[in-house]
């Protein structure tokens, strides 16, 4: 099966072909499709990765060259390896639970078909960037990721802030994916080939010199940063939680944010190459991740503060490969890379249920706004129980799924001081806010009646979904448990297999932190015995500040947005005014110098051409007279000629002496005679007239 | 000789005249007829008196005799559409050979 894993995205564009030209007036046929087709491939998955095991995690290689550009070779194939059979599976699962969830989510949308069939169009890129085996597949995967996450985000286009959200994604992105492609372009240049392999082991040899193998791995990184949003590109993922829910589950918790992190893990060799890189990739993870938890502390839009959880938790595994990274390159063992792929699956698990959760709670409650919940829990039991789980596991509570990946994550800090405390505060952070939203939402008294009578349990299509990812959520990580021998730091690892057992001290150390977080959320919001409202009003400068991201927005858009629309009414303007200004001038030029042109063919062309016409019409005027139009004349001209003829031949002397005068008198005889006939004729019809009144007059008479 | 030859040429001449001078297109028809038969006397003439022992001239005027009545048909067939469209066979009637 390995060998066919390519059919597992085919099988998604063949769902989105299939709805685009003949089910897309069949919604449930459509969805059926989408939903067969991710079903088959979430099979095949299974199958792929159990393959996997089996053979101790051999990488499997399958290409074809598809062009050669000068000595660049443009590869398609695919790369099955354990990370990737993992990521297969994460994707798969994910997805068909998302699209599951959507047959009751999107129910009566207007354009039910096309957001399947977009959705099996996402699957099928995120699936082929999983699978691809070089740089260059990759990057076009990547794209057709961003192009479809844009499509989805503004699904809901009528909505202006879900259009412009759409936008904003899609630009963002497009700014790391910038560095992304010159990271590619400095690999082809220095190593002249796209594969995987053949880059990692150049990098390795040290084909490419450090200095620029720094360049290239942060250029990469700059991809990994627009898609997995992190620090300073982290401003367009809370704005696309205006796409429709399932969306942001699938975009924002299992797949198009893991791209990021998939591919600095899948480029992992770059960076172990590059210790400076590995480091900038270490602290940007951690910045936006601290960032990134502080703002979720204070937001009230349920979306909001789990896309914020997910920028952080994205910020975590980004932290831990870096990590990773730079402590191999100093010959350090490090846990790093199995704690940011562990973390990126069972991240995947919980952080896909906790959107289709709060999906179904919107769905519920027909708002956004947490502080208008409250005292949904018994109203919402299923949508309430699997939430709370969901909750549990990201905030590192034993035994979770949640639990073991955090725990990797801080045994990788835990020889870095810094990191440490920052990673504790957050995970800290995490337990918190997750816990602030449990109990706004589904304890306490319900803070809007009109809202909470309305409210029921969702349908069973929508929890079904959810109480499979609440098992995953628990049983994910299991498969990570430090007792394990053959567990999965021996499948996915980088290097060499290092297993390092588990650490008890570590493990006590984050479940208090995280229960104290939890704790802290249970005293101010259930028990209120500290009133977030005072808290707010004591620490009120970090409150606005946190409450208002950090002015993210404001300060992009005051210096970038406006400096460039700023310059592109610049551009406008000199393109009114000079650009045109030089068109028109050309064309009115143009239409002067055609002017000129018409009067001279008029005038001299035309005028020649109609002057040698009328000169001939002239002279034929003249020589008309000759042609009386009578037979009879024909007949003397002939006898003339006869004669004038007989006379040549028997007085040509004569003739030949005097032929100008003799012809003159020929020619004016002849217009003599025909002027006569001319007017005899004219003579004759008056007579002919005369004759014709007379017969009139006599028939009248005899009538 | 010179008496046939005489008569040929005053038969011509009349002929001649006739055609140039005659309104009715019968009329040219007929001194038309003068004119071949002028020439048929020609022919018959010189063959008597110049290529004795041959019928060249004989032989020609018989066709000419044929081809005339021939002529003389389309001629008469023209009259007679010139005479339905016209109401009339005077040759000024048609004087449209121009232009």
């Amino acid at each position: 099966m390995i060998e066919h894993a390519y059919i597992i995205p085919l099988l998604q564009l063949f769902a989105f072909v299939l709805i685009v030209f003949f089910l897309r007036w069949r919604e449930p046929l459509s969805a059926a499709c989408s939903i067969a087709m991710i079903a088959i491939g979430w099979v095949m998955s299974i199958v792929v990765l159990i393959e996997m095991i089996g053979c101790h995690g051999v990488a499997y290689e399958a290409y074809f060259y598809l062009t050669a550009f000068a000595s660049l070779n443009f590869e398609i194939g695919i790369l099955v390896d354990p990370l990737t059979a993992v990521m297969l599976m994460v994707v798969t699962t994910v997805g068909g639970c998302v699209v599951i969830y959507s047959v009751g989510y999107m129910k009566g949308d207007p354009r039910f078909s096309r957001f399947f069939s977009y959705l099996s169009l996402f699957l099928f890129s995120m699936l082929g960037l999983v699978l691809a085996n070089n740089f260059f597949m990759i990057f076009i995967f990547w794209e057709l990721v961003g192009l479809t996450s844009y499509l989805l985000i503004g699904f809901w286009f009528e909505k202006k802030v879900a259009s412009d959200a759409g936008k904003k994604a899609f630009i963002t992105t497009r700014i790391g994916d910038l560095g992304f492609i010159v990271g590619l372009l400095l690999i082809a240049v220095y190593t002249g080939t796209f594969n995987f392999g053949e880059v990692f082991d150049k990098a390795g040899a040290g084909v490419i010199p450090a200095g620029v193998l720094t360049v290239i791995a942060v250029f990469v990184f700059c991809g990994a940063v627009g898609k997995s949003a992190q620090f300073p590109l982290h401003v367009w993922l809370p704005d696309a939680m205006e796409g429709p829910t399932p969306v942001s589950a699938l975009i924002h918790a299992a797949t198009m944010v893991a791209a990021g992190v998939y591919l600095v893990a899948r480029t992992m060799p770059l960076f172990v190459a590059s210790a400076e890189a590995a480091m900038v990739v270490a602290v940007i993870g951690l910045i936006t991740s601290f960032i990134a938890a502080s703002i979720g502390l204070v937001q009230n839009d349920i979306k909001r503060v789990l896309a914020y959880s997910t920028v952080s938790q994205l910020g975590y595994m980004i932290m831990a490969l870096g990590l990773f990274g730079y402590d191999s390159a100093h010959n350090h063992h490090s846990a790093g890379y199995v704690a940011g792929t562990l973390h990126l699956m069972t991240h995947g698990c919980f952080k896909g249920l906790l959107f289709l959760g709060a999906g179904s709670v919107i769905h519920a409650v027909h708002t956004n706004n947490i502080q208008e919940m409250g005292g949904l829990g018994p109203k919402m039991r299923t949508t309430a129980i699997t939430f709370m789980i969901a909750s549990l596991s990201i905030a590192g509570i034993f035994p979770f799924s949640g639990f073991w990946s955090k725990d990797e994550i801080i045994a990788t800090v835990q020889h870095h001081p810094i990191f440490m405390f920052f990673t504790l505060v957050i995970a800290f952070m995490t337990a918190f806010y997750m816990w602030r939203l449990c109990f706004l939402t589904f304890f306490g008294k319900p803070r809007d009646q009109r809202k909470f009578d309305r409210v029921h349990e969702s349908p069973r299509v929508m929890t079904w979904p959810l109480v499979f990812l609440a098992f995953l959520s628990i049983f994910a990580g299991w498969v990570a448990l430090p007792w394990l021998h053959h567990g999965y730091s021996s499948f996915v690892y980088y290097g060499e297999i290092h297993h390092a057992g588990p650490n008890y001290l570590l493990m006590i150390i984050s479940t208090i932190v995280a229960l104290s977080g939890i704790g802290l959320a249970y005293l101010i919001y259930y028990k209120q015995a500290i009133s977030a409202d005072r808290l707010a009003e004591r620490f009120k400068p970090v409150y606005t500040l946190l409450y208002n991201k950090y002015y993210f927005d404001e300060l992009y858009d005051l210096i970038l947005i406006r400096p460039l629309m700023a310059f592109a009414r610049f551009m406008w303007t000199f393109d009114a005014r000079v650009i045109d200004g030089l068109v028109n001038l050309t064309g009115s030029a143009t239409i002067l110098w055609s002017d000129i042109k018409e009067w001279f063919d008029t005038w001299i062309v035309d005028g020649a051409v109609n002057g040698i016409g009328w000169l001939v019409k002239q002279c034929s005027a003249v020589l008309r007279f000759l042609e009386p139009g009578r037979v009879q004349f024909y007949v003397l001209f002939i006898l003339a000629g006869i004669v004038v003829a007989a006379l040549a031949k028997f007085e040509g002397a004569f003739i030949a002496a005097r032929w100008p005068v003799l012809s003159a008198i020929c020619l004016a005889g002849l217009l003599v005679l025909g002027l006569l006939t001319r007017f005899a004729e004219a003579g004759q019809k008056e007579i002919q007239a005369a004759a014709d009144a007379a017969d009139m007059n006599a028939e009248g008479q005899e009538q | 000789m010179f008496h046939y030859l005489t008569l040929a040429a005053l038969l011509f001449s009349i002929g001649l005249f006739g055609v140039i001078t005659r309104r009715n297109t019968i009329g040219i028809l007929m001194s038309l007829e003068l004119m071949f038969n002028a020439v048929n006397i020609n022919f018959v003439t010189f063959n008597r008196y110049i290529m004795t022992d041959g019928l060249t001239g004989q032989i020609f005027a018989i066709f000419i005799v044929v081809v005339a009545a021939a002529e003389a048909t389309v001629g008469l067939a023209i009259v007679l559409l010139v005479y339905r469209n016209w109401r009339g066979i005077d040759s000024d009637n048609y004087a449209v050979m121009k232009w």
